[in-house]
């Protein structure tokens, strides 16, 4: 070969790296999903095998409002997102104080549950197996509720002192991606415990 | 008319300059730091100081076995070895030094200048390093306010309901539970971090059918990790709430159950075999091709295998669990794809042997590693298939024929290919060459040392030898063999000690590597050694599997074959 005359093939371009914030979470998400698969395994395997009182049936109402309410934060922080990616960071600002308010509520809904199963009905997590199984997974995904909604009130007071502009919507967005897998669990929770092993 | 050159100007600070600065300084820099290649030294230095902690624990125990009735330690001390011994190789000296490679040479070969997320990396990094340090704490504070022992003693797999509150007074079981729980967000971290790297940082060019095996076979260990580590999460999170809360899920007199443990562990525990092996794997895909002077053979096929492995390896879990009673049901599901997984196994076996069949091979240290990696791997699988049957399981389950099966696999495979990748990439670490001669008598000792001890030990398991005895009765026929694979530790003591005398000695007075000791293919290799700290001064291109040799053969470029 005299002359090398190479003619270099069209270069394909992969992934581009903006997308890593989305990508990273959703790894966040599967594993965490496989933490969340065993603890509903557990709870299915055990359900029914509870050698001491109460059973789910007699103490367990299922949670409607705040059930409700959760699923539609799910909602309003696709409309902040909407807002964010427009530039509009006032609007921004109100539904994400929306979504926070609406888990808010779910805590709070939840934790009456909790006070009222250990004071009407004395279910703890050390009273039965049913205890130890419905805290456990019910509490994973509180934590879950409670570590989303933390993250939620850092970006609000951000937002709140101007300083969330439009450039950050993909990382709002990354966040968000959290805060849906975390309604998404609630699915799957709520069926288990309250209509699936009820 | 090639739109990169990815060859870098020299490092902005000399090494004259470099060790001119306080050391304080340079210390400071190594702890702040987020740059993927010295968090992946960080990583390897780690798992060899466990690698040598976990080693010293495996000597102990080979000490007091090597004759009968022994009473070197007591049986509480035996107990606290082989616990820790386990816990330390798997989670400690096997995944960081994995993990280190990944980190290491993951962005290089993909021509990325950095992983995805360096802060998240040093996070993971810290945090496993944290639940080393809180495992080993065990050692001065685990007996608590009972006095109740030392280190951890309930076996690396820590069987329930030996770890309940009645069974484990004192606090080592929750040292060892805490210290792999927070070891174990570190992995999630790093399998993230490298899985997101290989997906969005691949350089123009690097399509995932163009990109080498190493990062390949690392993203299928990545993924592993991130759906394995979640189970074991979950159980040690189970087990702290049954220990300090009062919970029951591992308590049977409440209705929990001791078996389900057993399933939470191995749904993470055999995924992690796979975890360890992939990447070794992966050393060895890449060292075999550049000794042999050949291209991969069956590029595609050892993809599609390394994601077989993957899948498959998933659903093989309970074939650690036969001799617990299972259905006959379960037990003829997990025979068969415990079967099944020798399948693509064995199809890596054959595209290496393919690689290496007509290829000018050289046989340098990290080849002579490779190739004793493809015999011992294919020893330790056939025993592995004989273990899959759940008869024959059930006559040797917990004898020391498993003991033995699972050590080929490890150090007969793993550690085998890391030696291989020492030697093959700490040119380009160090940017000096490690000695040959050094390493030919830490390769031949370390083979001998390895054969005497786990050849020999697959016997006494046959004779009916039981893991986890701390002393036996003469005249059981176990006695020489025992003593024979006692001997074989020290040969294998004087290899790794001649290995680490290399290691020192070469970073001061070894060979100058240049870019390119070896001839290779790889896009690491296009940049100095050490590499600068962005990697590359410009963003390189790849145009084919082999970016490197259309570098050098711009006459012959394989990209006009794929």
């Amino acid at each position: 070969m005299a002359a090398t005359t190479v003619t270099v093939p069209p270069v394909e371009m992969p992934l581009s790296h903006e997308l890593r914030g989305r990508v990273g979470m959703f790894c966040l998400i599967a594993a965490e999903s496989t933490i969340f698969t065993i603890f509903v395994v557990a709870y299915l395997y055990y359900a029914g095998k509870s050698l001491s009182g109460p059973t789910p049936r007699e103490v367990l109402d299922v949670p409607y409002f705040i059930s409700i309410c959760l699923f539609s934060s799910s909602f309003t922080i696709v409309m902040g997102e909407k807002a964010i990616d427009r530039g509009n960071t006032k609007l921004f600002a109100g539904w994400l104080f929306g979504t926070i308010v609406l888990g808010a509520i779910f805590v709070v809904g939840s934790l009456r549950e909790w006070y009222r199963l250990i004071h009407e009905h004395g279910v703890t997590i050390s009273s039965s197996l049913f205890g130890t199984t419905f805290y456990s997974l019910v509490g994973l995904h509180l934590s879950h509720v409670i570590v989303g909604l933390t993250m939620l009130s850092i970006v609000l007071i951000f937002a709140l002192l101007g300083l969330v502009k439009q450039e950050h919507a993909r990382r709002f967005g990354v966040l968000a991606l959290y805060w849906h897998f975390v309604d998404t669990v609630w699915v799957v929770v709520l069926s288990v415990v309250y209509f699936i092993a009820r | 008319m090639f739109d990169a050159q990815p060859l870098s100007p020299p490092i902005a600070v000399s090494p004259e300059q470099e060790s001119a600065r306080p050391l304080f300084d340079r210390l400071h820099e190594w702890i702040v730091t987020v740059d993927h290649k010295r968090l992946g030294l960080m990583y390897f230095c780690y798992g060899i100081i466990f690698l040598i902690i976990g080693g010293i624990e495996a000597s102990i125990m080979r000490a007091q076995l090597a004759v009968a009735n022994n009473h070197l330690v007591s049986p509480q001390t035996f107990n606290r070895m082989f616990t820790m011994h386990g816990t330390t190789m798997i989670f400690f000296a096997a995944m960081p030094i994995v993990f280190g490679f990944a980190n290491y040479f993951v962005p290089l070969m993909i021509g990325a200048r950095d992983m995805a997320f360096p802060r998240l990396n040093a996070w993971s990094f810290w945090m496993s390093a944290l639940g080393g340090i809180i495992l080993y704490f065990s050692f001065i504070g685990g007996s608590g306010l009972f006095g109740a022992g030392s280190a951890p003693d309930v076996g690396w797999f820590a069987y329930a309901p030996l770890t309940s509150l009645a069974f484990s007074v004192g606090h080592s079981t929750d040292y060892w539970i805490i210290g792999i729980l927070v070891s174990g967000f570190g992995s999630i971290g790093t399998a993230l971090n490298v899985l997101t790297t290989i997906l969005v940082m691949r350089c123009p060019g690097m399509t995932l059918n163009r990109m080498p095996l190493f990062p390949w076979m690392n993203s299928i260990m990545a993924l592993l990790v991130l759906v394995a580590l979640g189970p074991l999460t979950a159980a040690q999170a189970m087990l702290l709430i049954d220990r300090y809360l009062g919970g029951h899920f591992f308590d049977t007199q409440a209705g929990g159950s001791a078996v389900i443990w057993m399933h939470f562990f191995w749904i993470f525990g055999h995924p992690e075999v796979y975890i360890l092996v992939l990447p070794a794997f992966a050393i060895v895909s890449e060292v075999i091709p550049v000794f042999s002077r050949k291209p991969i053979f069956g590029y595609s096929i050892m993809v599609a295998a390394t994601v077989t492995i993957g899948f498959i390896s998933l659903g093989v879990w309970a074939h650690h669990m036969f001799t617990v009673g299972m259905t006959s049901y379960a037990n003829a599901f997990f025979v068969a794809s415990t079967a099944a997984i020798a399948v693509p196994t064995g199809i890596k076996i054959f595209n290496w042997l393919g690689t290496m069949w007509g290829g000018k091979i050289r046989f340098r240290i990290p080849m002579l590693f490779c190739i004793a990696f493809l015999g011992q791997f294919l020893i330790a699988g056939l025993t592995g298939i004989m273990l899959s049957a759940a008869p024959f399981d059930w006559q040797l389950g917990n004898s020391y024929f498993v003991v033995a099966h699972f050590h080929y696999v490890i150090l007969g495979g793993i550690v085998f290919a890391v030696f291989a990748g020492s030697y093959y990439w700490y040119p380009k670490v160090i940017g000096r060459m490690l000695d040959e001669t050094l390493g030919k008598w830490h390769f031949w000792l370390f083979l001998i040392g390895f054969h005497l001890t786990f050849d020999f030990m697959h016997i006494p398991g046959l004779l009916g030898m039981p893991r986890r005895i701390y002393t036996y009765q003469p005249g059981r026929g176990w006695d020489i063999w025992n003593l024979i694979v006692s001997i074989g530790v020290i040969f294998q003591v004087a290899g790794v000690a001649i290995w680490a005398l290399n290691v020192v000695w070469s970073y001061f007075k070894g060979k100058r590597a240049g870019k390119d000791p070896w001839d290779a293919w790889t896009l690491e290799w296009s940049t100095s050694s050490p590499p600068p700290d962005y990697n590359f001064a410009t963003i390189p291109v790849a145009h084919s599997r082999r970016p490197l040799w259309d570098l050098k053969h711009p006459e012959d470029p394989d990209w006009k074959y794929e």
